[in-house]
């Protein structure tokens, strides 16, 4: 079963590249910052604004910070918040899908209608507004940090992921090997999480891959806008903030971290994709 | 209540109606499919029971209903004297060890993800029967009862072939040692050459562990080869109910000599004069049924009070049960 899965995947040519992008990107954002010498906190300032050379790469920032450096510890971060909220965004997607798809009637169209308000809010309103609202609360300990930001983006994207996973309960639930379950003697719970979600698992695995991009994304706009990960910590996405006042003398400092948040999004993008050809049973090659 | 100790099963009044809903968010029900209306009938221990009919009779939907896979709008069914159609949730599930079925299509009937061994073990697991090794050793036994290698238990579904993964459902069916099973269709899904195979499979474990079975079928020779009994269903109600012998020696309802007049004879000189009782028409929708007698419609000796009356279901002696006002 593996076996064919990754074997169709490796026929898909861009899924294939991206991927590899992908593993770039992450072996460098893992290893770089253990190897390299370079502080993405601290710089001498009269090394600033260096254009890129062979001692800095990517040039440096206007703090005479490396900037490959700081797009390596900065991807560590935009990462984690990718992963972190997709996981978050699928557990409650799923949970919610699950539960409409199954048990129907009043839950289902209850679960939905809270699911259409939440698809109808506006979000980019909604995240400066929660964002703003962690800010003025300042916990230390977690204010300005990714953790936050995790949650508010895992807590407003889950709704594509719950249609998802109902419509695939919904249809699973007639198959007969659910009624043969049912006739064993199996539970309720055990049917859903043992017998139906398994097979749902293709297309939840896609939309979750798809997920991770789009919370990056989402996370680069936030911390762009200032709402996000707070300097001196590095993101992406701050870092092209950072880079707003420095475009005319230092056009690098923009340029590569859109560069970094552009190749990881398009190439997950892609992998998703190969994913959701290489796990389509219908899928004809 | 069954009045004698033998009898396993006794359906009385078996009614299961499916509502059609229109809107959306407010539904509202415009009507009903009438797939079961009002079945009364009894199994004994330890026989075959074959429920035959046309497509869309409501042969599966009695089955199914039996079992309580959906609950019954009416009527009650007493299984080991006890009435299912009253039980709560929790208590109708613990009620499973004792009846199971079998399904149609083997390609369905078997989670994919799943191996052999986890389908197989997975009554035991639920009824906590059996878990660990000894699970194992179990599902080895009953794959060996069933025919199959007791190495399969680590492979999926789609590595067998359609008549190997019916003793796959087969072995579940068996798992818990039950005293009844829902033969739904169990053959009519396989090609003709492993039908034997299965219909053999079916009545040596009859043999072996006194099993009683419900056998649902549309193909007449199979159902006279395995049954004790047979009952006729037309538009979700039994219209002939005998034993086997006098069902296809003498049929009393003309729709039952319709349908055993369709049946081919394997010999070329009877099979010359076979006179086939052809019916003019289709089957009447369920959800809105004729008036009277069902098969009304298409019966070449209706009379008048077969458009007015529903003939009762009846005994004409020696168990022979008819609903017909001609008979």
């Amino acid at each position: 079963m593996l076996a064919l899965m990754w074997r169709r995947f490796t026929k898909h040519k861009p899924a294939m590249l991206s991927l590899l992008i992908l593993a770039i990107i992450v072996i460098g954002c893992v290893l770089a910052p253990l190897v390299v010498g370079y502080d993405p906190y601290n710089a001498p300032v009269e090394l600033r604004r260096q254009p890129p050379s062979l001692a800095h790469l990517f040039g440096t920032d206007e703090l005479g910070r490396d900037l490959l450096m700081r797009i390596w510890v900065g991807g560590r971060v935009s990462l984690v918040i990718g992963v972190a909220a997709m996981v978050i965004s699928i557990s409650i997607g799923t949970l919610v899908g699950a539960l409409a798809g199954f048990y129907g009637g009043w839950l289902d169209n209850g679960l939905m209608r809270f699911n259409d308000f939440m698809l109808a809010l506006p979000h980019l309103f909604i995240l400066l507004l929660a964002a703003q609202l962690l800010r003025t609360l300042n916990v230390p300990e977690i204010s300005g940090g990714p953790l936050p930001i995790i949650v508010i983006i895992g807590a407003l994207s889950w709704m594509g992921a719950a249609r998802l996973v109902r419509g695939q309960f919904l249809s699973l639930k007639a198959k007969e090997f659910v009624e043969a379950a049912r006739v064993a003697g199996a539970q309720n719970h055990r049917i859903m999480w043992r017998h139906i979600l398994p097979n749902a698992a293709s297309p939840i695995i896609v939309a979750a891959t798809l997920r991770v991009g789009n919370a990056i994304m989402t996370e680069s706009t936030l911390s762009f806008l200032g709402f996000g990960i707070q300097p001196p910590m590095p993101t992406w996405g701050n870092m092209l903030k950072n880079a707003q006042s420095q475009m005319t003398l230092a056009p690098w400092v923009a340029i590569f971290p859109g560069l970094f948040i552009f190749a990881a999004v398009v190439a997950i993008n892609y992998v998703g994709d190969g994913l959701r050809d290489a796990l389509d049973p219908q899928h004809v090659e | 209540m069954p009045d004698s100790q033998d009898k396993l099963l006794e359906v009385n009044n078996l009614t299961k109606y499916f509502p059609i809903t229109q809107g959306i968010i407010f539904q509202r029900k415009v009507a009903d499919v009438k797939a079961v209306d009002g079945l009364s009938f009894f199994i004994r221990k330890g026989e075959t029971l074959g429920l035959v009919g046309e497509s869309g009779c409501g042969k599966s939907t009695t089955g199914r209903t039996i079992l309580q896979l959906y609950r019954p709008t009416a009527g009650e069914v007493f299984f080991q004297g006890k009435n299912l159609a009253k039980m709560q949730s929790e208590e109708l599930r613990k009620m499973r060890r004792n009846m199971q079925m079998i399904f149609q299509d083997p390609y369905a009937s078997l989670n994919p993800r799943m191996t052999v061994g986890d389908i197989i073990g997975e009554p035991l697991e639920v009824h906590h029967i059996a878990k660990g090794k000894e699970k194992k050793e179990r599902v080895q036994e009953l794959l060996q009862i069933v025919g199959l290698n007791p190495y399969f238990v680590n492979r999926y579904p789609h590595e067998f072939s359609g008549g190997q993964r019916q003793r796959i459902g087969v072995a579940r069916a068996l798992a818990v040692n039950p005293a009844f099973i829902v033969c739904d269709e169990p053959i009519s899904a396989l090609d003709v050459s492993i039908q034997a195979q299965i219909i053999n499979l079916l009545e040596e474990l009859q043999q072996k562990f006194n099993l009683t079975y419900l056998f649902i079928a549309h193909d007449l020779s199979v159902v006279r080869h395995i049954s004790d009994r047979v009952a006729v269903m037309y538009l979700g109600k039994i219209v002939e109910l005998t034993d086997r012998t006098s069902l296809y020696k003498s049929p009393l309802h003309p729709y039952t000599k319709a349908l055993l007049s369709a049946v081919p004879i394997p010999d070329p000189v009877v099979e010359e004069k076979r006179e086939r009782i052809i019916l003019v028409g289709d089957v009447p929708s369920p959800v809105n049924p004729p008036s009277g007698c069902r098969f009304h419609t298409r019966c070449p000796l209706a009379i008048d009070i077969c458009k007015k009356m529903d003939p009762e279901f009846r005994d004409v002696g020696n168990l022979h049960f008819v609903a017909c006002h001609v008979v």
